[in-house]
């Protein structure tokens, strides 16, 4: 390992090292799309892909920082270490953030074996940051036995969690709603675990009812039902349960092979979307710069031509500028 | 050279912790608001939080300012302690502020041993998040 790590830049071979400081200022540099991340990042790949990821998603308030505090406890107690980053939204009027997930954190402040990152999701939809999935990336590569990615309190059609958790699990507490909810598209699709929160509270036994019912009409193409675990984080019960579900689930992703197909998808996914960013912000150059071009958008607001006639040839303008 | 990038400005991340022993929050939440509305990322900490707990947060979250909020009187203890730990760990260049009960002669003496700032009660909003920025932004 040593040789090969002497071949990172500086500060990957600081964090792969443990230096936390380095690991942090690296996030930030990350978030804040600074170049200097980018040498880091992409070194640092190699040695992701280890741990799982495991994400916990549901709407606001149903208790996924104080889940998130139980994992890492039972994370602890077994010995493993955690990186786990919260997800805050951020405003979008002002940019501002109240990233409050690290109050439910309860750890002795010597245990070098949890980090946490508050993140704000600076006006990314879906749940997450646009940096969440590099940020994962580099805790893995740290060497955190397993990461916890909590969300932003989601809506119905929050799912990018699922583009990079191996695990989800899909946090709700009694009295929700009917059990028409649990049939709408969406949040309750990319569950591999249904946690009921809560259930120390009147109606727990309904809503794990209605979700049985759910995953009973089954419709997951790659056979895994999805287990429904009860848990209170006041009583703190279903905290073994509900990590040992995911501990099955990582298994069943294994021995299916699941795991390899989602990576595919996933990691397909982002190198088109990559490379989307990348085309777009050089056609953006392009027809701010271009004389030819932007005579294009004259032409448009004039009502010449029309904008898709315009992308056409900026796309090919593009080509025979080469 | 991406430009939109460079141009873009960071949000400040900053910490708001009350250490100690205090029972209510309400002034840190209010400021950590009114920083939240000037578009700052904030870390919220909240209630009793050690030293070591607040030196923790602030290198793992990576903060460009502290602010610490203390009302049971222990400022000279963990004050202190705090600036001490930051720079034991690596956080020496950030800057802390502080608000909350601290008598004028404790202020001075703590100004003194590092706090950058010290708000008592009836500061207004502004002033707090005008400092903090001027703060955050010289030590960047």
């Amino acid at each position: 390992m040593t040789g090969s790590s002497s071949r990172l830049p500086a500060a990957a071979r600081a964090i792969v090292e443990g230096d936390r400081r380095a690991l942090a200022r690296t996030i930030t540099a990350v978030e804040n799309g600074d170049p200097s991340a980018d040498r880091v990042v992409r070194s640092l790949y190699a040695r992701s892909g280890r741990a799982p990821v495991v994400g916990l998603t549901g709407p606001l308030g149903v208790g996924k920082s104080s889940l998130v505090n139980a994992l890492v406890g039972r994370l602890r107690s077994l010995g493993q270490t955690v990186g786990v980053i919260g997800v805050d939204p951020s405003s979008p009027f002002t940019g501002g953030s109240v990233l409050g997930d690290r109050i439910r954190l309860e750890r002795r402040p010597d245990d070098t074996g949890v980090f946490f990152r508050s993140m704000a999701s600076r006006g990314a939809a879906g749940g997450v940051a646009a940096a969440t999935r590099e940020v994962s990336r580099l805790l893995d590569a740290a060497g955190f036995d397993v990461i916890l990615v909590e969300t932003v309190g989601s809506g119905q059609v929050d799912v990018a969690i699922r583009d990079i958790a191996s695990t989800s699990i899909v946090v709700v507490v009694p009295h929700l709603g009917d059990e028409v909810q649990t049939l709408k598209a969406g949040l309750f699709e990319i569950a591999d675990i249904f946690c009921v929160n809560k259930v120390d509270l009147p109606g727990a036994e309904l809503a794990k009812r209605d979700l049985a019912e759910l995953v009973m009409l089954g419709g997951r193409p790659s056979g895994w039902a999805p287990p429904i675990v009860g848990t209170s984080t006041v009583e703190t019960t279903g905290i073994d349960e509900l990590w040992n579900d995911v501990i099955a689930h990582e298994k069943f992703l294994d021995s299916s092979g699941e795991r390899t197909r989602g990576e595919r998808k996933r990691l397909s996914t982002e190198i088109v979307g990559l490379a989307r960013d990348h085309v777009g912000r050089e056609l953006t150059r392009r027809l701010e710069r271009d004389p030819a071009l932007r005579h294009l958008l004259d032409e448009v607001v004039a009502r010449h031509i029309d904008p898709r006639t315009a992308a056409d040839r900026l796309v090919r303008g593009g080509r025979r500028a080469r | 050279m991406a430009k939109g990038r460079v141009a873009k400005k960071t949000p400040i991340r900053v910490l708001i912790a009350k250490p100690g022993l205090d029972g209510h929050d309400r002034g840190a939440k209010v400021v950590a608001r009114a920083l939240r509305d000037a578009g700052m990322e904030v870390i919220y900490a909240g209630l009793r939080q050690t030293p070591e707990e607040i030196v923790r947060a602030a290198l793992e979250e990576d903060v460009d300012l502290i602010g610490l909020s203390i009302l049971s009187g222990a400022h000279m203890a963990l004050f202190p302690r705090i600036l001490v730990l930051l720079k034991e760990e690596g956080g020496r260049g950030i800057p802390v502020f502080a608000g909350g009960i601290i008598p004028d002669e404790d202020a001075r003496r703590l100004k003194k041993a590092g706090i950058r700032a010290i708000f008592g009660p009836g500061t207004s909003l502004e002033e707090i998040v005008t400092t903090a920025r001027s703060l955050a932004r010289r030590s960047a």
